[in-house]
């Protein structure tokens, strides 16, 4: 723990702090471009010269400085200053003027660095340097005379994304930062390069020249494209979500977001259930809410009603659906669509017990039936980080690309029954050794068998710092469905038992992908806000919001509760879900026992504690035994990264992504 | 150097260049660079085998050599490396040509001492046999570059040719070189001043004389 002086003030840093991590601690602000907390150290943009002594009689980068014991550091002599003020000069002599046209504009971290370090005027009257815009894909857009060459676009997709695929061509002034001939970035997290770009060389290709910042009422949210929950802040205009930004959470998404959470939200204005329809004669047909309520109303289910939730529902929605059923005395809720039918006796069997941030510290890791990289990639970043930390990962399931390399067992989830003995023995050897089953490995008995495996392996372990370390990990995939499986969501064989039930009367709630042929003779309500496949199968449609229009609770995969604001308002006639349900009680003449969201959440808490208060929920670490043996060929459930739920599938920019990026296809360039 | 450029990746390019892989000598000398770094260091020895590609594209085209996209791409497999990472190598350092060049590459030092000694006449003499900056000449002869200082102040002017240096050169001294080159001759390489054997002072050493033939103390006359 060395001791430093910073600005006469003396502190403590933690050993291997740099000199610019004890400026901070000391409360001093350093001006960087190419420092960032997350990626290595590059040393390149020279903007966070410090005077340091003992050392040379000159300014030193201090990001890479290591402090050591009885430094004196300065941050404001005027050595300091002119030191930035000339840094800043050189900088801004190859960078255009053009922040007026700039999206990066008003959250440029040049722009302010420039105002409150920089010289008043510039000396220099050559002509500037022009660099060729470069195609990086539909999500990035480059404007490359603004390149300031600080290089964290190279290492994030370098170090964090583990796809070698942005480079820096040529030398000194005349360096282009590029993708290998100009190909579209291929993955999944290629988007966070641009909130990395501390200039507007990469801004953001869909929202370009749509919104400047000071304009954007921002709201805090979570994503609810895949179960990680990554933390969001909606950036709003009027009645409009223009795009998505990370929110900085260590123990969830750091601070990056996959490309569906960040793009998906152009589709929230497309395709919208704005309207009751109810069917008339085979064809869905506008209607008004009292007239779709009489129409429920006349079904006379009684207790023949089942509800079936779908993946990007927040918990009050799910309560109310789930208070209203059981007014009219019925428990028939499911929320797993496709069918899986693995057993929730016991919560802690079907979480990701290490913790997303838990899982970096593995150091022996088996994926049974998971495609992480597109069932969470923010999951896959971390266990990029677990193999560089010397984790062994171990895959059983068709290969996919991983980005951290591993080896692939076989396909067929019989080989959890005939591991080979390499596998058995770093999986027993391991401190931290950990399971993740994803959603092609729960079902055919692959829960069970990798239970009996957690149990071999001892994955329920006192670690030697005293720690508790549990590495039997679900990943799911639908952002609601932890929250649904504490909600009672489940029935014991699936959707099949409610198949069996024959119900008179079902609430597909933002479900799109149940078999609703299935269904044939009962009544299909969809409650939901995208004109999809539920609603295409639906009899009566209740147009509810999207995530972005209500607020709600989230569990996301870890089992962590986490709370989203609202943004904007439904469109139309649309209302909020848990409005529908109130009302359908009235329309059906139960009691439901709320009538505010205040008093929906009150119930809700009251009923499950743990949903009211943020943060990991606590499912116990005694998981069931399992046994059993597995097999079956594993079919991964994600078939297009981009088009995984209804938001997606009516955007325009996933729609674009998923034909150029997973099929291939030659987009021609607008002419402008 | 400001306009390097890499050249079209087209179908052509491919289709030449597509097959390339070592030819046994030159894959012998791969297997050598690349034995000299530890087991998962082998991406060391990147810049030793663009070499050696650039030598047997030259080989193969009876040039100096360049290397094309796909022979980039080929060494990138070689090493089990990005191929980007690959060509930053290749962008950065300006003896790996990027485009086609002659079967003499002439690289005429432009930097303060050889302009002084007269580099702005053995371009005027390139110019005369009709080479351009950045150009290679219609016979495929010759490609002449401007470069920045090359090392060889005390012989000043200088030009590179492949792999030769061509140093104290005039007009006359240079269009021999070129003229010996062109016929296929080898001329002597080095310092074209008569009775100078490396760089050493014209006349006679000027520093250190008493130590021409002996050994002699100074620290007595400091």
């Amino acid at each position: 723990m060395p001791k430093v002086t910073v600005d006469g003030v003396e502190l403590e840093v933690p050993a291997g702090a740099t000199v610019l991590q004890a400026c901070e601690l000391a409360g001093k602000e350093i001006p960087r471009f190419c420092y960032h907390e997350r990626l290595s150290i590059a040393g390149n943009c020279r903007m966070c010269l410090v005077e340091v002594k003992p050392g040379p009689p000159k300014p030193q980068a201090s990001c890479a400085l290591p402090a050591t014991e009885g430094q004196e550091i300065r941050t404001d002599s005027e050595m300091v200053k002119t030191a930035r003020e000339g840094v800043m000069e050189f900088l801004l002599i190859n960078h255009p003027l053009d922040c007026p046209i700039c999206d990066q504009g008003g959250e440029c971290d040049l722009q302010d660095q420039a105002m409150a370090y920089g010289r008043g005027a510039s000396r220099y009257d050559e002509n500037k340097r022009a660099v060729t815009e470069k195609y990086m894909g539909p999500l990035i857009k480059t404007i490359m005379t603004r390149c300031i060459h600080c290089t964290r676009c190279v290492r994030f997709s370098e170090e964090i994304a583990g796809v070698d695929e942005i480079g820096a061509l040529y030398r000194g002034e005349n360096m282009q930062i590029t993708t290998y001939l100009e190909h579209a970035a291929k993955h999944e997290m290629s988007a966070n390069v641009i909130d990395l770009c501390p200039v507007g060389a990469l801004t953001s290709r869909p929202y370009s020249f749509e919104a400047r910042p000071w304009e954007l009422k921002k709201t805090l949210s979570i994503d609810v494209s895949d179960a990680v929950g990554a933390n969001i802040r909606l950036d709003s205009r009027g009645r409009e979500v223009m795009r998505v930004l990370p929110r900085v959470n260590d123990d969830v998404n750091e601070e990056w977001i996959s490309d569906k959470a960040r793009y998906q939200v152009d589709g929230l204005t497309r395709r919208r259930l704005d309207k009751v329809w109810i069917r008339r004669d085979g064809k869905l047909q506008a209607a008004s809410w009292q007239d779709a309520f009489d129409a429920i109303a006349s079904v006379n289910a009684g207790a023949g009603v089942a509800a079936v939730a779908g993946d990007m529902l927040d918990c009050e929605t799910m309560f109310a659906a789930k208070s209203l059923l059981g007014a009219l005395g019925s428990t028939m809720l499911e929320g797993r669509q496709t069918g899986m039918d693995y057993d929730v006796s016991n919560l802690a069997a079907v979480n990701f017990n290490t913790t997303l941030g838990g899982i970096e510290h593995a150091d022996a890791v088996l994926v049974v039936g998971s495609n992480v990289r597109w069932e969470a990639p923010l999951v896959n970043v971390r266990l990029r980080k677990a193999v560089k930390r010397g984790a062994k990962v171990f895959i059983v399931g068709p290969e996919w690309d991983t980005t951290f390399g591993g080896e692939f067992l076989g396909s067929d989830l019989s080989v959890l029954g005939s591991l080979p003995s390499h596998v058995g023995e770093a999986m027993s050897k391991a401190a931290r050794p950990a399971i993740i089953v994803g959603g092609a490995g729960l079902g055919s008995g692959g829960l069970e068998a990798s239970l009996a495996l957690a149990k071999g392996w001892n994955l329920v372990r006192d670690l030697e710092d005293g720690e508790r370390w549990n590495g039997f990990n679900v990943l799911h995939m639908a952002a609601s469905r932890m929250g649904g499986l504490m909600l009672g969501f489940a029935q014991k064989g699936g959707i099949a038992d409610i198949v069996a039930a024959r119900p008179k009367l079902i609430f597909a709630l933002g479900a799109d992908e149940v078999d609703f042929a299935k269904f044939a003779d009962s009544t299909i309500v969809y409650v939901g806000h995208h004109g999809d496949k539920g609603a295409h199968a639906a009899d009566i449609v209740l147009p509810a919001a999207a995530f972005s229009e209500k607020p709600g609770t989230y569990v996301n995969t870890e089992g962590r509760v986490q709370f989203a604001d609202k943004a904007v308002f439904a469109p139309g006639e649309a209302r909020e879900d848990w409005k529908i349900m109130r009302a359908l009680a009235d329309a059906l003449d139960v009691t439901v026992g709320f009538d505010s969201f205040e008093e929906l959440r009150a119930e809700m808490i009251a009923q499950v504690p743990a949903l009211g208060i943020e943060g990991l929920a606590d499912y116990g670490h005694d998981l069931p035994a399992g046994g059993g043996a597995a097999s079956g060929e594993i079919a991964y459930p994600i078939g297009d990264f981009y088009m995984t739920n209804p938001i997606a599938r009516a955007s325009a920019t996933m729609q674009r992504c998923s034909a150029e990026l997973v099929h291939g296809e030659d987009m021609a360039e607008a002419a402008e | 150097m400001a306009d390097r450029y890499i050249e079209p990746d087209t179908p052509e390019l491919r289709e030449r260049w597509g097959g390339f892989s070592w030819k046994p000598a030159w894959a012998e000398r791969a297997r050598f660079e690349i034995a000299k770094y530890p087991e998962g260091r082998q991406r060391s020895a990147v810049m030793a085998l663009l070499d050696f590609a650039q030598r047997q594209v030259g080989e193969e085209t009876s040039t100096q050599g360049w290397l094309p996209i796909p022979v980039i791409e080929f060494v990138a497999r070689e090493l089990d490396m990005p191929v980007i990472r690959v060509l930053e190598v290749a962008t950065f350092y300006t003896m790996y040509n990027l485009v086609p060049v002659g079967r003499f590459h002439v690289q005429v030092c432009g930097t303060t001492p050889c302009m002084l000694r007269g580099s702005d006449d053995i371009l005027a003499a390139c110019k005369a046999r009709g080479m351009k900056k950045g150009h290679t000449t219609d016979d495929g002869m010759w490609t002449l570059t401007e470069v920045e200082c090359m090392g060889n102040c005390a012989t000043a002017p200088m030009v590179q040719i492949n792999d030769d240096n061509y140093e104290d050169l005039t007009t006359e001294r240079f269009d021999h070189v070129l003229d010996e080159l062109a016929a296929g001759r080898q001329p002597k390489t080095g310092t074209q001043e008569p009775g100078r054997h490396t760089s050493e002072p014209l006349g006679g050493p000027t520093t250190l004389e008493a130590m021409v033939h002996e050994n002699h103390d100074y620290r007595s006359e400091w």
